[in-house]
């Protein structure tokens, strides 16, 4: 029998996708037309916080073109708080105080953008129209919006049945932390701020819905990265089957966490609207809607420290950090949970001793955004190692390396409970080498002993920042495929993730084509069609390419041993004797002697005569896969800036990037998506931030205030690929969607300090983002 | 984010605009190349009932060289002219440097020199060329005619001197003399967004080289585009060095108050003038002494 | 003289097209809800994105920042009408799939519009040169990088193809 041979596998490939989209015929959610449409707008909060005394909408109603005016009043059913979408996990002792939204509000508003009614209406001008003069009564009351002051007793209380604003406080530990730093020689103590900002895919949100009375179903286009989770969601809020709803995620511009079900009131409002009008509704958010209307990350403040024996071994870290959770909590501890387990970063760390506190504040719902809270601990835990080899007089590559995690040591049970609820297990690692290939790439030495000394006697302050990162990928539960040969000789595939930009239309191609003898352009994948596909999860933590991939790849495999097996049959030989070649069963001895792929598909849907008992009809398989934990990818990030000591601008002259993800299914697709992640963190390192007024106000939501890296901001990179196969698929893969995310600023902070020589002066940057004022200001005082 | 609904005017001649112009005054707004107007309504935060649209005029779509050696820029003239134009590029160096700071191409190919003047934007870059080349503003409505200073013109936060029904038909930018030497330099957190702060300098030497005038206007200094007179003042009559241009710095420092903004602190601000100060100055001297006045 | 609707005449992707619209209607919308041409993408709706970008007489130009009038008598060109006229993809969109230029693809139509005219104007730019002109568009996902290789390769072989 024709073992898979990697002939796709592992090679850089066009994408199938490109040149629907290359064209202008992709099909995204806003470009759903349908019949009898209807456009939907919101009426939203003001206020971040308020109480409601009456909506009046009498003005509204009209005008022209108003179909429906939906308040809380008219949702029945629909109106009740909205399910968590993660519960909490199973950590013992945890506090966890679950609010969720309601769809419209009635009484009260927590934050700035909470939607309190819905207009249909024949255009979306009209809508917005009608949006303009519903007079809501809002009564405003005192806010909540600082991190730390929202602990205060005097605290404005968010969710008025509470005594406290904490959401949730968790401690995880191992080993004993006290005793540890009593032992050491050097315990180092810092506080950080981290923030993190908004993911802003270039789509926004939005979603269609038609309800098609003729057969009693409801059909959903939606930007969403969870087709399937959607359904269930909207299944559960409606009563409804599931299979009567049917999910069609096309197209999707960009999801980087925000588009994963969080019960978003407008997803479950639009369907159900759809139904009570029985028509067609759309609502597109705009990006002035995003910006409060869709969840965003945001700040975290750790009280951190680090105990370290004279060598600069870890004796224990402790950290105590509170963590801005918005004014619901849909999506449970996953961001904050993140933080906590990457703190502990790619070092052996014997004793910990982790406490967060989650808080309720006045402002938008913080769920993940690409990294989801990794970030906030590899910060915490980089420029901790950084502090620390500059008090022992360690090279900061030094100290990183007596640390590490050592290659034999794995699976390496970090024996904390991680967002997918496991204890915290890396599978496979290999950190040392990453890390003296980036010194090779970026010439630590010479950088060092030459040209930094070089460019110094010229006045240029030129910097350098070196940090490592892990990050948990590919979780759970699970996702499935199938594969069917078509009469054609095409290949199709249907699972049931998202995909948003990942090239999954090409890397699962590859992996196909390897078992069936095509080439990538042979195969379709059909995604996020919830008909298409009943079962799945969706894309999100990085998880699409190991989960679903090796779904694929055993639905594959299967598929080939069916056509292998009638091939074999049909060509009159042993299946030993044929293998699958140029989209046809072929002899080994004699190529030419051949079956074409769709002949053996036809001939396997046979419309006459009996089919052998327990066999099944076409060349199909259906597997699943289900990881038993996640998988942990590592690298290390190399930056090397230069800072204008008067202005504070920086400009990065060059960034490495030496990554593990594992086995490469595609090494373009990886670069692509390190690129993007490295972009974001350079957004988040320095440029992107929420700026909230007291009351609760967004001060820079717009594009132009709210600073996206361009072109002119985002360097070349260099990526350099390690791969250390995965343990916990066969595969081998680990998942990248997130990780060029994460080390960023952590890497940024240390180059700038190097380049403006500040340990020196007594400044450390403790708090991102930085801006060229921040980094003004600091060096004043 | 759709604007709220308008009447729509498409007037052909300036005479027409006008009339519509002062006939709704208070409910009218004209719209020129809509860069700054058309986002405003889409967030609905300007309403406007009539728009009257001046992108069909074609008579004010100029761009002149008067006898006086001065030129004229009409109305709807795009910023992208001030690119292009060679009229532009020969006579006025400022403003070809400047305009590549203002937005993107794609905004630039749409957005009008005049439509940014009336806007009045105190972070923009062309108000404070303006005030720096000493520039006139022709306004006129149905009824009136009249010319403004640059210095008179700008008169707060989106505030012009722009009386009623009067529209800003064109502006004037006076004629070079020799010796002279311009340079625009400004911070922005990211090319093509406003400045964080900026600095229009118009230095003239005399025949031995010391200063013989010298006009420094910022941006996102003030309410509005605005100069420093001091610090103008104290470079007369000197050379033009490193330690005067530093002395200059100071005072403008000194000199300036410029608000918070988002991205940058007053303080930040203040330092960000007096560098750019300093830097700017050096290039202009460069540049006048090297007599050319054409942008690098 | 004060009108409620606006008959616009316009020329896109060289068809004609007649539509009577409300004035406010930005062109964007037009192209998109009134034209069905949905390659035009909407990221914004207050000019910063880039990717609503469209060719308007030859010039690229933010089309949520226009109004649907505008489009009267102009010659207009979207991402429909980049491809060659046997639909194949043209040199700039091949380039584009060559080096991996696009993830989503949905800030894709802003770019290939905007580096149409770009190379037009500047058929032998350098790195820097191709860098500043894409700096209107933003784009999330790729990092920028692939896409500047693409528009590098793109100009070498079109002056190659000369
Ligand atoms: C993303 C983005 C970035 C930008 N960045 C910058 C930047 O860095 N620097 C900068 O300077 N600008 C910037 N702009 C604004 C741009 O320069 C605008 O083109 C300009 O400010 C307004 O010119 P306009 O022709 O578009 O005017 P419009 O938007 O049409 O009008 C602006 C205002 O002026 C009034 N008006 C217009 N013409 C006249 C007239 N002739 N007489 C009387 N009143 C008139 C209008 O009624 C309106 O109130 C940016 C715009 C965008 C969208
Ligand atoms: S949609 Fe037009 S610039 Fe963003
Ligand atoms: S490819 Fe997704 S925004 Fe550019």
């Amino acid at each position: 029998m024709g073992k898979k041979t990697n002939r796709y596998f592992g090679t850089r490939q066009r994408r199938n996708e490109d040149p629907a989209l290359l064209t202008g015929r992709g099909l995204f959610v806003a470009d759903v037309h349908l019949s009898n449409m209807r456009h939907a707008a919101f009426v939203r909060s003001p206020f971040a916080s308020a109480k409601i005394n009456g909506i009046d909408t009498s003005a509204a109603k009209k005008l022209p073109g108003i179909v429906a005016i939906i308040t809380a009043e008219d949702l029945g059913e629909l109106g009740r708080p909205t399910p968590l979408v993660v519960p909490p996990p199973p950590i013992e002792g945890l506090e966890f105080n679950q609010q969720t939204q309601v769809p419209l509000a009635s009484k009260r508003v927590r934050y700035v953008g909470e939607p309190v009614a819905m207009v249909i209406a024949e255009t979306r001008y009209l809508a917005e129209d009608a949006t303009d003069v519903i007079e809501v009564d809002f009564e405003e009351l005192p806010t909540a919006i600082d991190l730390e002051k929202s602990l205060h007793d005097d605290a404005f209380i968010v969710h008025e049945d509470m005594s406290s604003n904490v959401a949730a406080r968790a401690r995880q530990f191992k080993g004993d932390y006290a005793k540890a730093a009593k032992a050491a020689h050097t315990v180092i103590k810092r506080r950080f701020t981290y923030e993190h900002g908004m993911a802003h895919p270039m789509e926004t949100r939005g979603i269609v819905a038609q309800w098609d009375d003729r057969v009693n179903r409801l059909f959903v286009w939606a930007a969403t990265q969870g087709p399937s989770l959607l359904r269930g969601a909207l299944a559960g809020m409606m009563g409804m089957n599931e299979g009567d709803i049917r999910v069609i995620a096309p197209f999707v511009g960009g999801g980087f966490g925000v588009k994963v079900l969080y019960y978003y009131p407008e997803e479950m409002l639009i369907p159900w609207v759809a139904k009570r009008l029985g028509c067609a509704v759309k609502w597109i958010e705009d990006r002035g809607e995003h910006f409060v209307a869709t969840v965003q990350e945001r700040g975290q403040i750790h009280d951190a420290e680090i105990a370290l024996d004279k060598n600069g071994m870890i004796l224990g870290v402790k950290d105590t950090f509170l963590h801005d959770n918005g004014a619901y909590n849909p999506y449970g501890l996953t961001v904050p949970l993140n933080s906590q387990c990457s703190v502990l970063g790619n070092y052996v760390i014997p004793n910990y001793d982790s406490t967060m506190t989650c808080v309720y504040t006045n402002k938008p719902i913080v769920g993940p955004f690409r990294g989801a809270g990794r970030q906030h601990g590899i910060f915490v835990i980089e420029r901790l190692m950084d502090i620390a080899a500059r008090e022992l007089g360690l090279d900061r590559n030094e100290i990183r390396r007596r640390n590490y995690i050592p290659h034999d040591a794995f699976p390496f049970n970090n024996e904390l409970i991680f967002q997918d609820f496991t204890v915290l297990t890396y599978d496979t690692g290999n950190y040392e080498p990453a890390l003296d290939r980036m010194l090779e790439v970026i010439d630590y030495k010479k950088f060092i002993e030459d040209e930094q000394p070089n460019l110094k006697a010229e006045g240029r302050h030129v910097g350098i920042g070196i940090v490592s990162y892990m990050e948990g990928t590919g979780i759970g539960p699970y996702e499935g495929a199938k594969i069917q040969v078509q009469s054609t000789g095409r290949v199709r595939v249907v699972t049931g993730i998202g995909t948003q930009g990942q090239s999954h239309f090409t890397s699962f191609a590859q992996i196909v084509a390897d078992h069936m003898g095509v080439t990538p352009e042979e195969v379709d994948i059909i995604t996020g069609d919830t008909d298409q596909f009943y079962w799945g999860a969706g894309t999100f933590a990085s998880r699409g390419a190991v989960v679903a991939g090796n779904a694929i790849n055993e639905a594959a495999e299967a598929v080939a041993k069916i056509a292998l097996e009638k091939g074999a049959e049909h060509l009159g030989c042993a299946i030993n004797d044929v293998a699958l070649e140029d989209g046809h069963v072929v002899t080994i001895k004699d190529t030419t002697k051949r079956v074409p792929l769709g002949e053996l598909a036809l001939l396997a849907n046979p419309m006459r005569g009996a089919v052998k008992p327990g066999t099944e009809p076409g060349l199909e398989a259906t597997r699943f896969f289900g990881p038993e934990r996640g998988t942990t990818a590592n690298g290390v990030h190399g930056v090397i800036v230069e800072v204008d000591p008067e202005t504070m601008f920086v400009n990065i002259l060059k960034y490495f990037i030496v990554h593990d993800c594992g086995v490469i299914i595609n090494p373009m697709v990886v670069d692509g998506q390190i690129h993007g992640g490295v972009a974001q963190g350079i957004g988040n390192a320095f440029y992107e931030k929420i700026e909230f007024s007291e009351s609760g106000q967004i001060q820079n939501a717009t594009l132009a205030d709210y600073l996206l890296p361009t072109s002119m901001e985002v360097p070349d990179m260099d990526v350099e690929h390690i791969e250390t196969p995965s343990a916990t698929n066969r595969l081998g893969i680990k998942g990248v969607g997130e990780a060029g995310a994460i080390p960023v600023a952590a890497a940024f902070a240390q180059a700038v300090e190097d380049a403006l020589d500040l340990p020196a002066k007594g400044i450390e940057l403790l708090d991102i983002p930085l801006s060229p004022d921040a980094l003004w200001i600091l060096t004043q005082s | 984010m759709k604007p709220a609904r308008f009447k729509y005017a498409n007037p052909k001649t300036l005479n027409d605009a006008l009339s519509l112009r002062a006939e709704y005054e208070d409910e009218s707004r004209f719209l020129a190349g809509g860069q700054s107007l058309l986002p405003t309504m889409a967030f609905r935060l300007a309403q406007p009932e009539i728009l009257i649209d001046l992108n069909w005029l074609h008579e004010l779509n100029y761009v002149r060289l008067e006898t006086s050696g001065a030129i004229r820029v009409g109305a709807t003239v795009r910023h992208r002219e001030m690119q292009v134009n060679r009229l532009i590029i020969d006579h006025q160096p400022l403003v070809n440097e400047a305009v590549f700071q203002v937005a993107h191409q794609q905004i630039r190919n749409r957005g009008t020199l005049c439509g940014n003047l009336a806007h009045a934007d105190p972070s923009s870059e062309m108000p404070a060329v303006m005030l720096a080349l000493e520039a006139r503003f022709h306004a006129k409505s149905i009824d009136t005619d009249r010319w403004i200073e640059a210095v008179d013109f700008f008169l707060g936060v989106f505030e012009t001197a722009l009386e009623g029904p009067e529209m800003l038909i064109e502006i004037e930018l006076p004629s070079m003399p020799e010796r002279i030497g311009t340079s625009f330099m400004e911070l922005s957190r990211r090319p093509g967004d406003y400045a964080m702060m900026g600095v229009a300098v118009v230095l003239t030497l005399n025949k031995d080289g010391t200063c013989a005038n010298c006009r420094l206007a910022f941006c996102n200094a003030s309410d509005t585009a605005v100069l420093a007179p001091k610090a103008m003042a104290s470079l007369v009559g000197k050379p033009v060095n490193e330690e005067t241009v530093r002395a200059v710095a100071n005072i403008v420092q000194t000199e300036l108050d410029p608000p918070d903004n988002i991205n940058a602190s007053s303080a930040y601000k203040t330092h960000l003038a007096g560098v750019l100060t300093r830097r700017a100055l050096l290039k202009a001297v460069e540049r006048a002494s090297g007599g050319a006045r054409a942008a690098a | 003289m004060l009108k409620e609707f606006y008959t616009v005449t316009t020329v896109v992707n060289g068809q004609s097209y007649k539509r009577v619209i409300e004035p406010r209607m930005s062109l964007c919308d037009f192209l998109r809800d009134e034209l069905d041409l949905t390659g035009t993408h909407v990221g914004c709706e207050h000019g910063v994105c880039g990717a609503c970008t469209i060719l308007v007489d030859g010039l690229p130009v933010r089309s949520c920042l226009m109004l649907a009038p505008h489009a009267d008598g102009a010659d207009i060109q979207t991402i429909e009408g980049l491809a060659n006229e046997d639909g194949e993809l043209n040199v700039l969109q091949w380039a584009f799939r060559e080096k991996h230029a696009l993830q989503c693809g949905f800030c894709t139509p802003g770019f290939l519009t905007t580096i149409t005219a770009f190379l037009a104007e500047n058929p032998n730019p350098d790195r820097e040169e191709v860098r500043e002109a894409l700096s209107g568009n933003t784009c999330r996902c790729t990092g920028y990088q692939h896409i500047i290789d693409a528009v590098l390769l793109a100009a070498e072989t079109m002056r190659a193809d000369k």
